[in-house]
């Protein structure tokens, strides 16, 4: 199982750095959303697997009876989830609001912030 | 969205849901739920009211701008972690109160209000949205 | 189910049963406060005239909190407090040495005095979009790295900062700021990425996440455990977030874009907190990096140094000028950590306070000169000298200490940094130390030339200084200046803290010991 889950990691990883390099910001858009689902799968297979036992703590007891899945990773995998998800919907509207302003989603054609034919610096007074 | 049938149900609706999303805050003390999934029904019951009869009424019953709501909540969960402090154990410790009142006994605790914080830091926030998108689709 | 009494003495094996001292709070309260009051100015939202002052009045409490904090830390050594009772591992822990402390101050500081520049410079506009709110909440979410113990909150407190420094590096909204949102954005937001990857290995390879805990499981691994992947990946997570060479590029793009206020808060804080999370790692979770590791970093760091101030010596533009100085500044610090003996990493923690001071502060001096001459390029500036000394005498008293001459803050850890390096007879390291200090005073000699000393061209706009004469524009960069000035001239109380937090680093045992302490301190099963 594990195996199988860090093939299917190592696919999504390999998709999404594939779509990150490239020039347009939607597809990089793209490619960090695979990210992070990558990232989550593999937190979960870092906390080993497993299978249909889930901690919860039987009614009246202090501690569960049996070894149970581990918690952890869902815990911090719950959290990266909403996180991730709601910095990914903001630069989502941030990228559209980038392409509605100026009329492009290449980066090469992105130079506002870096204008290419600012003049040189004075070489004296 | 001005059909008949959604704006006699919405105040139904939307009533029922604030009272389940209530029951989920309170249930989740010690059951599946809690502040935050309550807090996502409620803000789509504000939702549903919004579509069915507009933003503008929305906001004249809500009373308080729904960002506000949000910083409240933001509000009650840090100062419910700080109660620990007068309860001399590190921050964000659980206390609890048993106080009986008419014969009823009442469970309070500070996760109970860190919960509330929760519920309504969620609903601000989600409210928010989604009335802002749908004033943007129905003006 | 029957309760058995040994469960019950179980669980009560994992919490505390003593109640922690008062001054323990001081940990807390630096993430407390922000939140609090950025509460409260939300709730505010339509009066937007009490916005500035709630902040300011959020900041001296906070100013006030930390400088007891860092009392406290001096003088009791490592202060942990375990979140909700449980002890660590189990639960998240903030534990405070004498870094995160010093730092928190630093940052609490910068967080003051930008929060009076924007008071004064800010339209109604963006204080009701919630600016100081945005601002506390940044300021939180760096006090809550600089101060956590546990590697996933760590990563929690990042995404936290970087949600506030979303929120303010789109105000305003123009064209060229949103394009240099979409790098900041996207570039910051693939570093969480990795940390969170490395962050989800770690785990993997030591089964926990507080990072005393992982300090004494990591010499106990086996061979084949993925160390070097797991150090490289924190590593190139942490190098993105500082901006180091060879992935600087996004900050001298996007750190002018947005109002500069947020420019200087961004050049303070952000990529330091990078840097100390290096620090933390460095120390706590691989000590002893493969060789291979360590050459990388010292190569990355002398790279970083020498073209970031090549890059600044070429622009035209004084607020790019300024993005490239602190790039070449995070190579310093990473030089001193690439270096790793005590005396180096002091430079480095020297260095960082030094870098978040003048930063900040040739930021808002940059905006001045902007706000009263209109012009931002060395090509149209000129002749500020004769209607605006003042600025001109503080303009040049950053540019001495940002290029390390004395008797301001930048000469002391660039002789700390130099005595490190020649220490370990690393020559060319020591080179570069001084090639950047000689390069950096160029750069700055120029733009002080070029914009100061030069005569206004003929047909120049007129240049107008009533904007100069506004206090609370003024005072916040010459409070900056005063502190540059006072650690050039008075550097001992520095040197103290930060030669004790070095001492912290190169042996963290004290840092482990305070942590595992409070487990002595667990509750005997309830009857």
């Amino acid at each position: 199982m594990e195996v199988a889950l860090a093939i299917l990691v190592g696919c999504f990883f390999a998709l999404s750095i594939y779509l990150i390099l490239s020039l347009h910001t939607i597809r990089i858009l793209l490619g960090i959303a695979i990210l992070t689902n990558a990232v989550n799968m593999s937190i979960f297979t870092a906390g080993r697997l497993t299978r249909e036992v889930p901690p919860i703590v039987p009614d009246g007891s202090y501690v569960p009876l049996e070894a149970t899945a581990n918690p952890l990773p869902q815990a911090l995998i719950l959290t990266a989830i909403v996180i991730s998800f709601s910095l990914f919907a903001f630069v989502l509207v941030l990228v559209y609001r980038a392409y509605q302003e100026l009329g492009t989603d290449a980066t090469t054609e992105m130079v506002e912030a870096e204008p290419p034919h600012e003049p040189a610096t004075p070489r004296g007074y | 969205m001005n059909t008949v049938i959604l704006r006699t149900v919405a105040p139904f609706l939307t009533s029922l849901m604030i009272i389940f999303s209530i029951f989920v805050l309170l249930r989740g003390h010690n059951e599946p739920g809690g502040g935050f999934i309550g807090g996502l029904i409620a803000a789509s019951s504000v939702a549903i009211y919004g579509i069915a009869n507009g933003v503008a009424p929305v906001r004249r019953a809500l009373y308080f701008h729904p960002i506000v709501i949000a910083a409240a909540g933001v509000l009650l969960a840090t100062l419910s972690g700080v109660m620990s402090l007068f309860g001399n154990v590190p921050f964000l410790t659980g206390l609890w109160w048993f106080p009986e009142t008419t014969g009823i006994p009442i469970t309070l605790s500070t996760p109970l209000f860190f919960d509330i914080g929760v519920w309504l830091t969620v609903v601000g926030a989600i409210s928010a949205i989604a009335l802002a998108l749908e004033e943007k689709e129905y003006d | 189910m029957a309760t058995g009494p040994a469960d019950k003495a179980l669980v009560a094996q994992s919490m505390l049963n003593e109640a922690p001292a008062l001054s323990d709070w001081l940990v807390v309260t630096p993430v407390i406060i922000p939140f609090v009051f950025a509460a409260i100015i939300v709730m505010q939202r339509q009066r937007v005239d009490r916005h500035g002052p709630i902040a300011i009045a959020g900041f001296v409490l906070l100013v006030l909190c930390n400088i007891g904090l860092v009392n406290a830390v001096r003088s009791d050594g490592v202060i942990v407090m375990a979140m909700s009772n449980w002890i660590p591992p189990f639960g998240i822990s903030f534990t405070v040495d004498i870094v995160s402390a010093l730092f928190a101050l630093v940052a609490s500081v910068i967080g003051l005095l930008t929060a009076i520049f924007a008071d004064g410079d800010l339209d109604m506009r963006s204080r009701r979009y919630g600016f100081f709110a945005f601002l506390l909440l940044l300021v939180a979410g760096v006090s809550g790295a600089f101060l956590t113990g546990d590697v996933f909150n760590l990563y929690v407190w990042f995404e936290v900062l970087l949600i506030a420094s979303f929120g303010l590096i789109v105000y305003g909204g123009g064209r060229e700021q949103l394009d240099g949102a979409v790098r900041y954005a996207i570039l910051n937001l693939l570093a969480t990425t990795f940390f969170l990857i490395a962050t989800g290995l770690l785990y993997g390879m030591t089964g926990t996440l507080n990072f005393a805990d992982i300090a004494r499981k990591v010499p106990e691994l086996t061979a084949g455990a993925p160390t070097a992947a797991v150090a490289s990946l924190f590593i190139l997570a942490f190098a993105m977030k500082a901006a180091a060479f060879p992935l600087n590029f996004w900050l001298p793009a996007s750190y002018h874009t947005p109002p500069a206020v947020v420019g200087a808060l961004f050049a303070g804080l952000l990529t330091k907190v990078g840097v100390y999370a290096l620090f933390r790692i460095t120390s706590l979770v691989f000590p002893t990096p493969p060789a291979i590791i360590d050459t990388v970093v010292m190569a990355v760091a002398v790279a970083t140094m020498v073209i970031g101030v090549l890059g600044a010596l070429a622009q035209n533009d004084i607020r790019r000028v300024m993005g490239f100085l602190v790039v070449s500044g995070i190579g310093s610090m990473l030089l001193g950590i690439a270096l790793g003996t005590t005396e180096a990493l002091m430079g480095a923690i020297i260095y960082a306070v030094h870098s978040m001071i003048v930063m900040t502060a040739l930021y808002l001096a940059v905006d001045l000169i902007q706000k009263a001459t209109a012009r931002f390029r060395l090509t149209e500036l000129g002749g500020l000298y004769a209607v605006a000394p003042l600025l001109s005498t503080l303009f040049l008293v950053l540019a001495f200490a940002v290029s390390g001459l004395p008797p301001f803050s930048g000469l002391w850890p660039k002789i700390v940094l130099l005595r490190a390096s020649l220490a370990v007879d690393a020559h060319w390291a020591a080179f570069a130390i001084l090639l950047t200090g000689i390069l950096t005073s160029i750069t700055m000699g120029r733009v002080w030339a070029l914009t100061f000393w030069r005569p206004r061209s003929e047909g120049a706009p007129e240049i107008d200084t009533a904007m100069l004469q506004d206090r609370r524009l003024m005072a916040p960069l010459i409070a900056l200046v005063a502190l540059t000035v006072g650690i050039g001239l008075f550097p001992a109380p520095l040197f103290e803290l930060a030669g004790l937090g070095a001492a912290g680093l190169t042996d963290p045992s004290e840092y482990i010991r305070a942590v595992f302490d409070l487990a002595a301190h667990v509750g005997v099963a309830e009857q």
